[in-house]
């Protein structure tokens, strides 16, 4: 049986978008912490280590570590291995920068904690327009 | 965002094409964070140094093409005109005196060197260190800067007490264009008061202490600011260094107090500037050799192949240190040691005799970049070593390689042995 919920909070960067969920609770490193290659996590001690967020809705608490940031996730677009839209909870400069350059849908502030009600494969529907997130569960 | 009638007319094209890409990207990014204004800044540090990595994605290896997507998110290509703040060039992909050391071939260096030269007849100038405040950058207490690096950006904020973010290269680039970044986050007084509060509990003394809580604390706050009690003895600038490379690595700590030695704050009061006191986290010896644990978590050979000296880029005095250490003995034939260090103090090292007596021992002084950077290391290397916890998170993941972190004594013995025999100071 599926069940859908409604999320409502803030878009960032605009569009629409839908795809399956990659959903973790560690925050991410851009430089040192991802290969855009493949658009893999590849920081050691990440729950996501050596898995890809290519093509994935990327739902996360948000960014630490390097300032290189933006720079690794603007690679991830020019490679083709960006995520298709990211949700997260913690804004900074890193990520603002990073969604800004990724030009994907992103949606933060959100009325529910997206890390508690999505799980990874559940799809998930973004309108970062109207800052709105619909998401169905799978399980 | 509210602009400035001066903004506004570069927003709407009346500077040129490159101004106005410039100040869209900082209008965009702004809003995203939800900035009210810009500020003024006359101090930028970007990375703006591209080899072939980098170029092959831009559709043209054209300098002021790759400049107009990677260090603007400029939608085409604009022509780049010189810089109008000051502008400093970070940490970059290459030693352009040993990059034969790096593996890297001519036709690399050769568009490496180009970028250097597009940058230097911008106006930015080739300082090519992660640790500018080292070499001649060293913001004043309250001055609006724009910069990348973490390490640095930490490092300014809490030690100087001047004011920035951390940037990336694309906000740095169109700040060095525009004179201009979001005033927001640690621009403004009231958001630069403590909001966790950590007790040590144990004598943090050695640069490798320092490493360890750096580490640990980034871990446990995240992106908050710290204030830490406890600390008994005045550290010093390779300390500090050490200490927020870690915590803006383990996390993203852009900021701390200790009360007695930071710009901001004289007293845990202080600190939290009228804020509730946060709850205490301890730091005691568990917290340390479990931390220490986790640092040398990749590694199980003990059969060292590159030990690696200066991150962040080495001070004079580590350098000088890394000699005094190797004195009458020679790195082993089966292991490599590399000391980074920022060019403008590399050209001193020369002067002093450390680069002589450096290359005699068989170790390589290197400036302008690191193994993490630019992604190089000596061939078939499986395990590395080095005394920097910032190091050793990022550069197993990056290159595949298993770290050990410990002392710098404990690294040059490596060097020299070939094997691993530290401690962890158990």
């Amino acid at each position: 049986m599926t069940t859908t919920l409604q999320l409502t909070g803030r878009g960032l960067v605009g569009g629409v978008t839908e795809g399956e969920a990659l959903v973790t609770r560690d925050a991410i490193s851009g430089w040192g912490g991802v290969e855009p290659g493949q658009g893999r996590i590849i920081e050691s001690r990440h729950e996501l280590s050596g898995q890809s967020f290519a093509d994935k809705v990327l739902v996360f608490p948000g960014a630490k570590g390097s300032s290189g940031w933006s720079g690794m996730f603007h690679m991830t677009r020019l490679r083709s291995t960006a995520p298709r839209a990211m949700i997260f909870n913690v804004m900074s400069t890193k990520i603002a920068l990073g969604v800004v350059v990724t030009r994907v849908p992103a949606v933060t502030e959100l009325d529910q904690d997206p890390l508690e009600v999505i799980d990874s494969g559940d799809w998930v529907r973004v309108d970062a327009d109207r800052g709105l997130v619909v998401v169905d569960k799978t399980r | 965002m509210r602009l400035t009638d001066d903004e506004r007319a570069m927003l709407d094209g009346a500077q040129g094409e490159a101004m106005q890409a410039a100040m869209d990207l900082l209008v965009r990014y702004g809003e995203v964070l939800g900035a009210e204004r810009l500020v003024d800044t006359d101090n930028v540090c970007g990375a703006n140094l591209f080899g072939s990595r980098h170029t092959m994605l831009c559709g043209s290896p054209e300098p002021d093409a790759v400049f107009s997507e990677l260090s603007l998110d400029a939608s085409s290509p604009v022509k780049v005109p010189p810089v109008r703040a000051q502008s400093y060039q970070l940490i970059g992909p290459m030693d352009t005196k040993r990059w034969d050391v790096q593996g890297v071939d001519e036709a690399e260096r050769d568009a490496i060197m180009q970028s250097e030269t597009f940058s230097a007849e911008h106006g930015i100038h080739l300082m090519n260190t992660c640790t500018p405040y080292q070499v001649g950058n060293v913001p004043v207490k309250g001055e609006h800067c724009a910069w990348m690096e973490s390490s640095a950006v930490v490092y300014v904020n809490s030690v100087l007490g001047a004011r920035t973010n951390v940037e990336g290269r694309e906000s740095t680039g169109a700040a060095m264009l525009t004179g201009k970044i979001p005033y927001w986050g640690l621009h403004l007084e009231a958001n630069r008061s403590a909001t966790h509060h950590v007790r040590v509990r144990r004598e943090i003394s050695s640069d490798r202490d320092w490493g360890v809580l750096g580490y640990w604390v980034g871990e446990q706050v995240q992106e908050g600011i710290p204030v830490l009690e406890g600390i008994t003895e005045v550290p010093n600038l390779v300390k500090l260094k050490h200490f927020g490379a870690a915590a803006a690595s383990s996390g993203g700590v852009e900021m701390y107090h200790i009360p007695g030695v930071t710009a901001e704050a004289r007293t845990v009061d202080e600190a939290y500037a009228g804020r509730a006191p946060a709850p205490v986290l301890e730091f005691g010896d568990d917290e340390y050799h479990a931390t220490y644990d986790q640092l040398c978590g990749t590694a199980r050979d003990r059969d060292v192949d590159l030990v690696m000296i200066g991150c962040p880029h080495a001070t004079l005095g580590q350098v000088r240190e890394v000699c005094r250490l190797l004195e009458g003995r020679r790195v082993h034939p089966d292991s490599a040691l590399w000391v980074f260090t920022p060019r403008a103090l590399r050209q001193v090292a020369e002067q002093n005799g450390y680069a002589r007596a450096l290359a005699d021992a068989g170790a390589v002084l290197m400036s302008d970049t690191c193994p993490a950077i630019g992604q190089f290391l000596p061939k078939g290397t499986r395990v590395i070593a080095t005394d920097s916890a910032k190091q050793v998170h990022y550069l197993p993941a990056i290159m595949n390689v298993q770290g050990w972190f410990g002392s710098l004594a404990e690294c040059v013995d490596a060097a020299t042995t070939g094997r691993w025999e530290g401690s962890g100071g158990r």
